[in-house]
């Protein structure tokens, strides 16, 4: 019976292992050398550097503004996105409501589709001519803006983009975490009575908390892997205004093939993502405490 | 009567502003070269025209690009659903040694961030002379740690004793396995094909990486490719789009009850 | 209850047998690039419409060698270089391909190409003699040779005959202080916000290397080893060009020229600094192909005319992996002829690389040539290091943007562009010292 057990467990472990675990591993070491295009040539050109890719990075303003844009990302459009979930979710949730179904699926449509795609269709709607947003703005009396090419509002029109693209997924967690919500407790609230916004403060958020938290780690670790819509529709530009650090991990290991500084970016990254999530669950377990 | 007017209202707007990308990128697929860059900027076209996807399928031959995305969708759904499902069995349904560190070691190596490990993984397939063919794409697809997780809880929920009863019919190990947990726990299945079939379709840095010729190249990629090369002709890059996202969409809307579902179950908490 | 299961059941043990089936499958049609017998097949890379234009001549290629087939694959000129240096990482280089010829060198640090002696010395067709010798050096590294010169390019000037005119310039300006004069003229008259005198994108390198040679300067110092950006001459030669942005004579961002040929039909921008592949484009856009609206142009110069110009072009060369090399040199050979050469001329306009091609009547008639005559009067390559390609398209456009739109000036850019070229040199430096 243990043996069949192994046997189950055998071609996912062994793959697994094989191709995530050995690599970590390997990606810290490289980390730590001056592998690069050189070396691909011809093994022998390259040694172990010891701190020295660490060091370079800290030292690059390259990768302090591709630090400093991606916390600008994940902090303005992970907030904004999660409070628009919510927004939809509670009107979809609410009784007035008819047709839930549809609403819902529109709303959803956009996190089923793909990246590359949407990124492309995007990058025409900024268009400063052509361009449907500018051409909708223009109702409201706004100035034309040259979206994508103005370093101020390249990286707000990636957010847009983003919460466009997401808010959806998080919609649906947060429909499942009020609908697990007693409706007793909002019985015994309005006879006590509370009114609406305080029904929502007292009851809907504390309880919904959990939740949150949850969608707020997977967000958060999924927008720092930002990469696609730049890489699409702005390259990283203009002045880096939209460099990501994927981004920037990209273009030196897979571009200029600077394997090992690369590795660097990386795992700078991985730090990051693993202090957010611990943060978070620190927090939240002190919450419950 | 007034504040139900006032949510529909603003419901159906936000509706279609969500929806606005997508009618123009339709929309803006059936135009004539350069009529979708014009001001203002047209919602239809004026002229109905398929030159766009004639060009998409003859001149650059996208066939092979969509070929390539079904055939790595499926095999990758395949294989990872079949690696996946015996180890969550094995992991609901068995006791064995080390089993919980096991475990809580591939639940904690979710925070690492599959980017750290795409070098030495690109340096590995190059050394077997795997990248630039399927492999690359399968190889690295073959079992997750979320879908994993995700079986386990499922099948953690069916009763032990329909196990045991079919053991003392005379039932193997591998009987069990197919013949009672796969069947049983057939919507979570579902469920994670829908995800794995998606998550093959849309991934883009990887095969980025890994692919190198354009007729091996996926969708995403050729279109990438495409957008380096026709940045000036939307209408072009819009079919493109379409033709991406089309069946994607379609798997969703016939399966959506199922991908919804898949989402609260991730979202539920150990 | 049973019935239910067993349905289940059916299904999915079908699924499983599908995927069973399917996973052999999946070797054999990943192994399968199958080859009809008898017949060669050799690979071939060409960059943007040289992928596309070189189709028309392989039909006299077949007819003359029925034994071998070319594939063609076209690779986008923007994602070039990436593109080969990825492929040979992935070794998955082609048998032949065109190689930018100032890349030679790199790939030939890599260790990646066949040296070519053997092949030339018992060639017919392709013989030192027949090409520029500035244009053949470039593919000699360590005194062997590794390419064979297919078409030659260099930069010059794209303007418009009739705004330069209106400006009071009968001829194009020949030294640097007519050009921004007549920048300032263009930008006047034209009185226009939305009308510039000249096109400079940032992401476009070859000019500000361009004017840099032109005021003497060595790019990068001590054998390649450290960036010389900040360097006087340089400096002063990169800050003239950021004259051009400051006054708003050249237009800022990238991204308002989508389509430069229609730019420069509206006059958008009058002068455009570009190679000879945009002929074709600018006449049918400018619907003008005997040169009243437009014309071409050498560079004007900083010490005497035509001011210096890069030596571009790109060479045919061989993969040390390919198994068909006999196969692939005969492609060479045929591609080398004299006839091949006008032949391709005639589909793609880019120049021939064999010196008496340039005699042929059909090839001077053509109004827009002669100035590239002129301008190979002049020209001047590029250093030959692998880190070049990264020096000037990711690093010398970075902070040129940067200085362009103000954020630096011209000296902080070229300082920390040489702060960060000293760093990617960092390992040449260490791999010379051995």
């Amino acid at each position: 019976m243990k043996k069949a057990a192994y046997l189950f467990l055998t071609p996912a472990l062994t793959a697994i292992f094989v191709f995530f675990f050995i690599p970590v591993i390997a990606a810290f070491l490289i980390s730590f050398t001056d592998f690069d295009i050189y070396a691909i040539g011809n093994y022998s050109r390259f040694q172990f550097t010891g701190l020295e890719n660490y060091r370079k990075l800290f030292e690059n303003d390259l990768f302090w503004k591709a630090l400093v844009n991606t916390f600008y990302f994940v902090v303005a459009s992970g907030p904004l996105s999660i409070a628009i979930s919510l927004g939809a979710a509670l009107l979809l949730n609410s009784k007035l409501v008819r047709f839930k179904g549809i609403f819902r699926l529109v709303y959803f449509m956009p996190v089923v589709t793909t990246l590359v795609a949407v990124s492309i269709v995007w990058r025409f709607i900024y268009h400063p001519e052509f361009g449907l947003l500018n051409y909708g703005l223009s109702f409201l009396g706004v100035e034309k803006i040259d979206w994508l090419g103005d370093p101020n509002w390249a990286m707000p029109s990636i957010i847009l983009l983003s919460i466009w693209k997401n808010f959806g997924y998080n919609m649906i967690i947060f429909i499942a975490g009020l609908q697990n919500i007693p409706e007793e407790l909002y019985e015994a609230a309005q006879i006590e009575g509370a009114n609406a916004f305080q029904r929502f403060t007292k009851i809907t958020l504390p309880m919904l908390a959990p939740t949150t938290i949850f969608i707020t780690i997977i967000t958060m670790i999924g927008y720092f892997q930002l990469f696609a819509e730049p890489y699409i529709m702005t390259q990283g530009g203009p002045l880096d205004s939209t460099l990501s650090i994927v981004l920037y991990m990209y273009q030196e290991g897979f571009r200029w093939w600077n394997m090992g500084y690369s590795s660097a970016i990386a795992f700078v990254l991985f730090i990051i993502i693993l202090t957010g999530t611990l943060l978070q669950m620190w927090y939240q377990r002190r919450r419950t405490a | 009567m007034g504040k139900k007017t006032l949510l529909y209202g603003f419901l159906i707007i936000s509706g279609f502003l969500t929806l606005a990308p997508f009618i123009w990128m339709v929309s803006a697929s059936f135009m004539l070269d350069g009529h979708a860059s014009v001001f203002p900027p047209r919602f239809l076209p004026d002229e109905f025209t398929f030159d766009q996807y004639k060009t998409l399928f003859s001149r650059l031959d996208v066939s092979r690009n969509l070929l390539n995305s079904f055939f790595l969708s499926v095999v990758v759904t395949l294989v990872s659903l079949t690696f996946n499902s015996m180890a969550g069995f094995a992991f609901a349904k068995y006791r064995f040694a080390g089993k919980d560190a096991i475990f809580k070691m591939l639940l904690s190596s979710m925070v690492i961030p599959a980017q750290v490990t795409m070098l030495p993984l690109f340096l590995m397939l190059k050394e077997f002379g795997f990248l630039n063919t399927y492999m690359a794409i399968i190889i690295p697809g073959m079992a997750n740690v979320f879908g994993i997780f995700l079986i386990r809880q499922f099948v953690m929920a069916i009763p032990d004793s329909l196990i045991e009863s079919a053991r003392i019919d005379g039932a193997n190990d591998f009987q069990i396995y197919y013949k009672i947990i796969i069947p049983l726990a057939a919507p979570v299945l579902v469920t994670l094909a829908i995800f794995t079939f998606m998550g093959t379709w849309n991934d883009f840095l990887w095969p980025l990486i890994v692919l190198n010729d354009s007729e091996m190249y996926t969708l995403p990629v050729a279109l990438a490719n495409l957008m380096g090369e026709h940045t000036k002709d939307p209408e072009l890059m819009m079919a493109g789009s379409v033709i991406t996202i089309l069946p994607v969409m379609v798997i969703f809307l016939a399966l959506q009850k199922y991908y919804i579902k898949g989402i609260m179950m991730g979202s539920v908490k150990e | 209850m049973n019935s239910w299961r067993e349905q289940g059941n059916l299904r999915l043990r079908l699924v499983l047998f599908i995927g069973l089936f399917l996973f052999p499958f999946l070797f054999i049609y990943y192994g399968c690039k199958g080859e009809e017998k008898g017949v060669t097949e050799i690979t071939f890379w060409g960059m943007g419409a040289e992928g596309e234009k070189i189709q028309a001549l392989l039909p006299e290629f077949y007819r003359r060698h029925p034994e071998i087939k070319v594939r063609v694959q076209m690779v986008p000129w923007t994602a070039a270089q990436e593109k080969l240096i990825s492929a040979f990482v992935a070794d998955n280089t082609p048998d032949l391909c065109q190689l930018g010829n100032t890349w030679v060198p790199q790939f030939v640090l890599l260790d990646a190409l066949e040296p070519l002696e053997g092949y030339i010395s018992k060639s017919a067709v392709v013989k030192q003699s027949n090409y520029f010798k500035g244009i053949w050096n470039t593919n000699e590294v360590g005194g062997k040779i590794y390419g064979i010169p297919w078409y030659i390019d260099t930069r010059l000037m794209y303007y418009r005959k009739d705004i330069f005119k209106k400006a009071g310039y009968e001829l194009p300006p020949k030294t640097w202080d007519e050009l921004l004069d007549l920048s300032r003229k263009i930008v006047k008259l034209q009185n226009d916000p939305n009308k510039y005198a000249i096109y400079l994108p940032t992401n476009e390198w070859a000019p500000f290397i361009i004017f840099g040679i032109q005021n003497g300067s060595d790019l990068l110092k001590n054998n390649w080893t450290y960036g010389n950006f900040s360097g006087d001459k340089f400096l002063e030669a990169f800050d003239f060009l950021m004259k051009f942005h400051k006054e708003r004579l050249s237009p800022l961002g990238v991204s308002q020229v989508t389509n430069v040929y229609q730019a420069f039909e509206e006059g958008y921008f009058s002068i455009y600094i570009s190679g000879p592949w945009n002929i074709p484009d600018m006449k049918k856009k400018m619907n003008d192909s005997t040169g009243e609206k437009w014309g071409t142009a050498p560079l004007p110069g900083k010490n005497g005319y035509p001011g210096a110009s890069l030596a571009g072009g790109a060479s045919l060369v061989m993969f040390k992996q390919s198994k068909k090399k006999e196969a692939a040199w005969k492609f060479i050979e045929f591609l080398s002829e004299k006839g091949t050469q006008l032949a391709f001329f005639g589909e793609t306009n880019n120049l021939p690389a064999v010196v008496s091609a340039w005699d042929e009547p059909g090839f001077k008639k053509d109004p827009f040539i002669p100035a590239f005559y002129e301008q190979f009067q002049n020209v001047v390559a590029t250093p030959k290091i692998p880190e070049w390609e990264q020096i000037v398209s990711a690093k010398l456009q970075q902070y040129a943007e940067y200085a362009a739109r103000g954020k630096m000036t011209a000296k902080e850019a070229m300082q920390n562009l040489d702060r960060e070229v000293n760093i990617i040199l960092e390992k040449r430096r260490r791999l010379l010292g051995k």
